[in-house]
């Protein structure tokens, strides 16, 4: 074996971990990589030569090398970085992917400001929304990468479009262990919907709050059935707290709620300004209104 | 001979194929764009591919994917003249509830490999083919992927030809039909951008079937092979 048998502790080691096995044991197994992570896949690329290719700083080859392979009967992973992934590409994703009628698992690393730093160039908080423009996709948005697992397993097994957002932040504990929305909270004044990594500011945020909350590790296809049967249960307002483009699950709420008269507050990155500043990314939280604090009280206002 | 096809036909030649143009243009007069691909797809499907309407699903079959996908009435009367579909179908196209757009999806096309119609994508598409054969062992089939040369003016086609180039892809070919429309034209020729990056490659006349097929089975093991075929310049 060529890989450690200690479970990895971020989501990319395990997304790694996970691919460089299955390639072991599923023969049109193929990853597609331009140049982001590919010394990570340095040995399985040993190892397979004509199934872990790497085509150079070419995003649009990436995703249309994708679209070929499944064309001639492979299932393609393509993984860079999220701005890379979807948007430089996303012609490619529409027409080599949707438009061939093939699928891929498509994985992101770096998610929305993951990587404060280095500035909007590296910055994708439209990601989700974009892709949402597209039918077919599931989107997954795990909190921990002990949920990215499971999904991304089922990918792999899988011939469909999937889309697998993976962050550099965590919640402290896995929660989903499949594509519905959980429980994790119950309260009578109305329901929090965390995505992905907004959980645990969005626990610590309700702590003296009435409200239910549920997670979503996995946000299309959306999990109507659980978000309506907690909004009968306590009120028909529903705050979402998504760590991209705020509002970009809105319309979906609104699907799962369209008989009831109902109230939404999206939060999440905000849409009106290009924040040109670097810092670290609880910098960014606090320009975007997503500290445990500012969530706090944008609940407390919505649910008074 | 010229002859009429019809419904009980079951084989068409080259002759036949302005009269199945003409079911979808209305007169057997067409322009340069809409025939400028008409000799290049007879000679890859009468003579160079090995595919046919009942092998549409075969993974060994030969993979042609058409990435210049306008104008494509000579790639239809083709398709319809091979018997992947029948040439009634030609009557209606571009209507609600035809198979055949003014360019085609693979979903709705049979013997289609790819949709097409943005400028592009079949190229790059095409390399992800080849890829995809190879690593299923299957190194019989070819992967022949037509575009034009203004549609090499899209940034998408470079990264491919250099990726390919460099991978090798010896099931690869790529056809550039020439009719000089590209806006700001290829100095020193088209083949010689293929060439540099690897590649086999000719220019040829793209009305002449001989060359055609000499230049078109002219394959190498350890390289892609590249045809510019030049026809009548668009204007």
């Amino acid at each position: 074996m060529t890989t450690t048998e200690t479970p990895a502790t971020t989501m990319r080691e395990r997304f790694v971990h996970t691919v460089d096995r299955a390639l072991d044991d599923q023969a049109n197994l193929a990853v597609v990589l331009a140049d982001i992570s590919s010394d990570r896949f340095e040995q399985a690329q040993a190892r397979h030569p004509d199934r872990v290719l790497n085509v150079g700083i070419r995003e649009q080859l990436l995703v249309s090398t994708a679209g070929g392979l499944a064309l001639a009967g492979m299932r393609p992973v393509v993984h860079t970085i999220t701005p890379f992934a979807v948007e430089r590409p996303f012609e490619q994703l529409k027409l080599d992917l949707n438009h061939q009628g093939v699928g891929a698992v498509l994985v992101s690393t770096g998610g929305s400001y993951d990587y404060p730093f280095a500035g909007r160039t590296h910055m994708a908080p439209g990601d989700v929304a974009l892709l949402d423009t597209l039918p077919h996709w599931t989107i997954h948005v795990p909190g921990h990468a002990d949920e990215l697992d499971p999904l991304l397993r089922t990918a792999l097994s899988g011939d469909g479009l999937v889309y697998l957002r993976m962050s550099e932040r965590q919640n402290s504990e896995p929660v989903a262990t499949g594509p519905g929305l959980v429980r994790v909270r119950s309260g009578g004044t109305g329901v929090v919907l965390a995505v992905g990594p907004m959980l645990d500011p969005v626990l610590e945020a309700t702590a003296n709050l009435d409200v239910s909350v549920l997670y979503a590790a996995t946000v299309r296809p959306f999990d109507h059935r659980t978000l309506r049967a907690a909004a009968k249960l306590a009120a028909p307002d529903v705050a979402l707290v998504e760590p991209y483009l705020a509002g970009t699950s809105a319309h979906v709420v609104d699907d799962a709620l369209h008989d009831l008269p109902h109230r939404v507050l999206s939060l999440g990155v905000t849409r009106d300004n290009e924040l040109r500043d670097y810092g670290d990314i609880e910098d960014h939280d606090t320009a975007h209104g997503l500290t445990p604090k500012q969530i706090a009280s944008s609940l407390r206002a919505f649910f008074r | 001979m010229t002859t009429t096809p019809t419904a009980e036909r079951t084989e068409f030649g080259y002759d036949d194929l302005r009269p199945l143009m003409a079911r979808m243009t209305g007169d057997e007069k067409h322009d340069n764009a809409a025939t400028s691909t008409l000799d290049v797809l007879w000679v890859l499907y009468d003579r160079i591919l090995s595919v046919s309407s009942d092998r549409v699903d075969d993974a060994d079959r030969d993979r042609f994917l058409l990435s210049k996908g306008h104008g494509p009435m000579a790639y239809y009367a083709v398709l319809a003249a091979k018997g992947f579909f029948a040439p009634e179908e030609l009557d209606g196209w571009g209507t609600v509830g035809s198979r055949l757009g003014f360019h085609p999806d693979r979903v709705l096309v049979p013997g289609a490999e790819i949709g097409s119609g943005s400028l592009g994508h079949g190229l790059p598409l095409g390399v992800g083919t080849a890829l995809g054969l190879r690593a299923r062992a299957k190194h019989d089939p070819r992967v022949v992927v037509l575009v034009g040369d203004a549609e090499l003016d899209e940034g998408s086609n470079h990264e491919a030809i250099a990726y390919a180039g460099r991978a090798g892809l010896g099931s690869l070919t790529t056809v550039v039909v020439d009719n000089q429309s590209a806006t700001h034209g290829w100095p020193d020729g088209i083949a010689e951008r293929f060439a540099r990056e690897g590649w086999a490659a000719h220019t040829v006349d793209g009305r002449d079937h001989s060359a055609l097929y000499r230049a078109l089975t002219d394959t190498r093991h350890d390289r892609p092979l590249a045809v510019v075929a030049r026809v009548e310049p668009r204007n």
